[in-house]
């Protein structure tokens, strides 16, 4: 019964977003915390240190906390209005059960409980097991992570479990496990201010992961040159020694035009290759017809960009490549990052003080997220759960039959194909808002409501926890413990600020409780966070993820402890490959000839222009918390259709003219921001915003056959002046999906 | 040379905002940033630039003050305007060459940057700069800035014939020896130095 039970406005009204302004003590400046808690921002997979301040069970403020190495008390405009979050007017306070023309009305534990466990029940007994899907979060801490991981295979026993993550940066974890043979970036960022070139491919840094601003700035003053791709000249591109304003799509043709460059003037290290890596023969006989010229078509831009990258590219001394969703958000995007990896492998430099390859995650916890058990093929510490050895190792742990454990499941897109299909009849899900970061923003509503039940996990009412049956109010990170990991890998604490409000319950324990009920409740007697961690070492012990050597306090002490580590006395090890010595068995690193391919819809007379999408620096993700925080939308308080002057001159348009940006899927109607720092043939649009302004009612479900990553980064559209918008929802607040 | 000093490098700018939004979190001036994030020209660039106070050695905001409101302290700091003195006339406001005063009609005084002197008196960093994703903004010492950064910290500003010297320091390229402010008309003055669709045209 997964459909809205009272009209949107409605709900809005009752459960926001609603803006959190002022602090709960007011803005007077006299009120002392009773205490200052070190621990991390959850608003990216950055994972800055913050203090904050807890006075009578609430966080009154914060504070920066300037001895954590990573950023040294730096903080983006989200971590510094994070605790606006908290004692907030839409916080879910009680469980909440769908009523019919009413809403949702708060019910007791045991009733929302009760009624979760016997529709989990029904459908399996009814569909079958695996008609009940899981989703997960990639902002959940690690131990959130494996215990969702475990609750699918032990309690629920749904080979269907899959998470947020697999709209994130899967693809580069596909991409490093197939060429590296693991699963993480490859160095920490202390090594990027000794790299001398910098290269970062679709990674609007400024914005999405804006502490690492100051390491780029610090390379340069020590002399490095950087190098930025991407369709537009974001902040961290306008002061880069060389900016390639890419076509969405061509990076291969950047990547493998400096290659082929790179080879005729004698700028790979075939020492390096013969010794540590296969296929690069191959490789090197692909590359043979990307031509500058050849590669710039690809690329869609000058030839002599190209050229000038791999100038600095190729004799540089040391060197560290990143991506992030930019490379990662394509139907090929498993090709996009091997491509990029090909350019760290054929100059050897890997593994070495100031040379190396990082994936910027953009979650939360997007690296401990995806390592522990939430992902359909995967069991904790990076396990494969189709391998034999795998499988026995994690039953043991668990104390299950083996046999018990499912196979792999679906990944979240085949998830929504198959409810479409009517083969998965139920779901659970947490800390995750499809209803505004799935792509194809209609087509996930509809199979919203085809499902029999939904029940979400969350401690606000997200657009998606609108069309549950079941709301169970769960935790906001400082409400409970546990561990992430950064995007450099570091095991990092984040620890308890304050107790859940009212009626509200931390994740673990409902999920625990949830298993109980389940009749699995010997297999989740957990009595803190911390012994979940002593579980998940174990669990993780001698697989590619390996956590045993890390405990909650040697973290506190070390300032976070780098994975792989696999005993108590072992340092941990924040740069990975070191004397070439990759992850495979063989030793090697496995380069793969990459061809450049279409996307899977390029623009056409009919939708002649490209849709990028991505995200602003005040807002997270679906914006489920973020647009709940009144600082934060006022920077940046609805979204803007980015034109480029030449493009809105030939549609007629002008600053701040309303304009419908159109798909074959879907539309919005939003503000066109004229600027001249875009591709002429590429329209952008944020993201966080949902209803008749998500930019996901345009992007395409077309997913990698690799890692399923959904290919949000390029869609055709057309655009076209509209007037101002007047219905129900558009007169919404902005955070809501209104526009004015 | 120990002192810990203020500098601003504008070309590490994001215009991400921490700053602002970290302002406002001050406990002296809670609610209120103090200080102003520029978007230079978005229409051409992605170009932002902030503006603390730049606490000026001959303060014109104090020369101009009818109630000797604004006053310098010892290390040079100049403060926001005196409570009891202040007469909210926005004489400051307007002599400012940076543009850094604020009127706020709601308690009738101007109220600006002090530099955080309750977090640098008991041995912070001010606000901004400790959280300043990018660097634009830092608090340190001389020696560690000549020891990190490519760029030279000069404090000398030039506006017509009127020569600022400054607290602030601001990082610029090596062959600079003063900032000479001329006149521009935002909005009116374009640049195609941004320009993507002339990068494209290898123009």
């Amino acid at each position: 019964m997964a459909k809205l039970p009272i009209d949107i406005v409605d709900l809005v009204r009752q459960f926001g977003p609603s803006l959190n302004r002022v602090p709960i003590t007011g803005w007077s400046s006299d009120v002392e915390p009773d205490r200052v808690v070190k621990t991390h921002c959850c608003f990216c997979g950055q994972q800055c240190g913050i203090q904050l301040k807890v006075k009578d069970n609430r966080v009154i403020g914060f504070e920066p906390w300037e001895d954590f190495p990573f950023n040294q008390g730096r903080l983006c405009p989200k971590g510094v209005k994070r605790y606006m979050q908290d004692e907030h007017p839409d916080r879910l306070k009680a469980p909440l059960m769908r009523k019919e023309g009413t809403g949702f009305v708060p019910v007791s534990w045991d009733e929302a409980m009760d009624k979760v466990v016997s529709e989990i029940r029904r459908i399996q007994s009814t569909y079958g097991n695996d008609a009940f899907a899981l989703i997960g979060g990639a902002s959940l801490t690690n131990e959130k992570a494996y215990l969702m991981g475990k609750f699918a295979r032990v309690a629920v026993r749904t080979a269907n479990i899959d998470y947020n993550g697999r709209l994130c940066m899967v693809s580069a974890g596909v991409a490093s496990k197939k060429v590296f043979g693991l699963d993480r970036s490859a160095n920490p960022w202390s090594d990027i201010p000794k790299a001398k070139a910098i290269l970062a491919a679709g990674s609007n840094v400024a914005e999405c992961s804006p502490i690492t601003t100051n390491y780029f700035w610090q390379a340069r003053e020590n002399g490095a040159k950087i190098i930025i791709l991407d369709p537009r000249m974001t902040p961290i591109a306008r002061n880069a020694d060389l900016y390639i304003p890419v076509r969405s799509g061509g990076d291969i043709g950047v990547f493998n035009g400096m290659l082929h460059i790179m080879i005729e003037r004698g700028w790979i290290d075939r020492e390096f290759l013969a010794q540590h890596t296969t296929g690069w023969d191959q490789v090197e006989e692909s590359l043979r017809k990307y031509t500058p010229e050849y590669a710039a078509k690809i690329a869609g831009v000058p030839a002599s960009m190209i050229v000038r990258a791999a100038d600095i590219w190729g004799p540089a001394e040391t060197s560290f490549l990143l991506h992030a969703r930019g490379l990662e958000h394509h139907s090929k995007g498993v090709q996009n990052c091997m491509a990029a990896m090909n350019l760290v492998l054929a100059t050897g430099r890997i593994g070495r003080e100031g040379c190396g390859y990082a994936m910027i995650t953009g979650q939360g916890n997007g690296q401990g997220g995806r390592e522990h058990g939430q992902k359909c093929d995967q069991l904790p510490g990076g396990r494969d759960i189709e391998n034999p050895e795998h499988r026995k190792y994690i039953a043991e742990v668990w104390g299950v039959p083996e046999a018990s454990i499912p196979r792999k499941g679906l990944t979240f897109i085949p998830i929504l194909e198959a409810i479409h299909a009517g083969k998965i009849k139920g779901m659970l899900s947490i800390c995750c808002n499809p209803m505004v970061s799935l792509p194809n923003n209609s087509w996930v509503r509809e199979a919203f409501e085809k499902l029999e039940f939904f029940c979400t996990i969350d401690f606000f009412l997200s657009e998606a926890g609108r069309y549950a049956d079941v709301v169970l109010a769960g935790s906001l990170m400082e409400e409970d413990e546990g561990t992430t990991t950064n995007v450099e890998g570091r095991v990092i604490h984040h620890r308890k600020a304050v107790d859940p409000p009212a009626d509200a319950r931390v994740d673990w324990k409902i999920i625990c409780d949830l298993a109980a009920r389940l009749g699995a409740g010997d297999k989740f007697s957990y009595n803190s966070p911390a012994e979940m961690f002593e579980e998940l070492r174990v669990a993780s012990k001698g697989g590619p993820n390996d956590y045993y050597g890390i405990t909650w306090e040697r973290v506190d002490r070390e300032y976070g402890v780098f994975w792989p580590c696999p005993s108590l006395d072992h340092p941990g090890t924040p740069r990975l490959y070191e004397g070439g010595k990759f992850a495979h068995p063989d030793g090697k690193a496995h380069m793969q000839p990459i061809e450049w391919r279409p996307a899977a819809e390029e623009p056409d007379t009919e939708y002649p222009i490209i849709l990028t999408t991505g995200r602003v620096v005040s807002q997270y993700l679906s914006g489920s918390q973020t647009r709940r925080i009144g600082a934060l939308v006022d920077q940046y308080p609805q979204p803007l259709c980015e034109i480029h002057p030449l493009l809105a001159s030939k549609l007629g348009i002008a600053e701040g003219d309303f304009v419908t940006v159109e798909s074959r899927r879907g539309s919005v109607t939003v503000r066109a921001n004229v600027v001249k720092t875009i591709r002429p043939d590429t329209v952008f649009v944020p993201y966080h915003w949902p209803l008749e302004r998500a930019a996901n009612n345009m992007t395409v479900r077309n997913i990698d056959p690799m890692s399923n990553i959904p290919e949000y980064k390029i869609c055709a559209v057309r655009v076209k002046k509209a007037t101002e918008p007047h219905d129900a929802i558009s007169e919404l607040e902005m955070q809501a999906g209104g526009v004015r | 040379m120990n002192e810990m000093e203020f500098f601003i490098d504008y070309s590490r700018c994001i215009g991400c905002k921490a700053c602002v939004q970290a302002c406002e979190e001050c406990d002296t001036h809670r609610g209120v940033s103090m200080i102003h994030l520029e978007t230079i020209m978005r229409p051409d660039s992605v170009q932002t630039a902030p503006q603390v106070c730049m606490h000026c050695e001959d303060p014109i905001c104090a020369q101009v003050c009818p109630a000797d409101a604004i006053k310098k302290t010892p290390d040079g700091v100049v403060q926001s305007s005196l409570k009891p003195r202040c007469i909210g006339c926005s004489n400051c406001v307007l002599a400012c060459p940076f543009g850094v005063p604020k009127y706020r009609a709601e308690i009738n005084q101007m109220m600006k940057c002090d530099m955080c002197y309750d977090r640098t008196s008991v041995g912070k960093r001010p606000m901004c700069a400790t959280v300043c994703p990018s660097g634009a903004l830092t608090y340190t010492t001389r020696e560690n800035i000549e020891r990190t950064r490519q760029g030279l910290a000069i404090n000398e500003w030039q506006f017509g014939g009127e020569v600022v010297r400054t607290k602030v320091n601001v990082l610029v390229p090596r062959s600079v020896e003063c900032i000479d402010v001329g006149l521009e008309q935002l909005g009116v003055t374009h640049t195609n130095e941004y320009d993507v669709a002339a990068l494209l045209s290898g123009d």
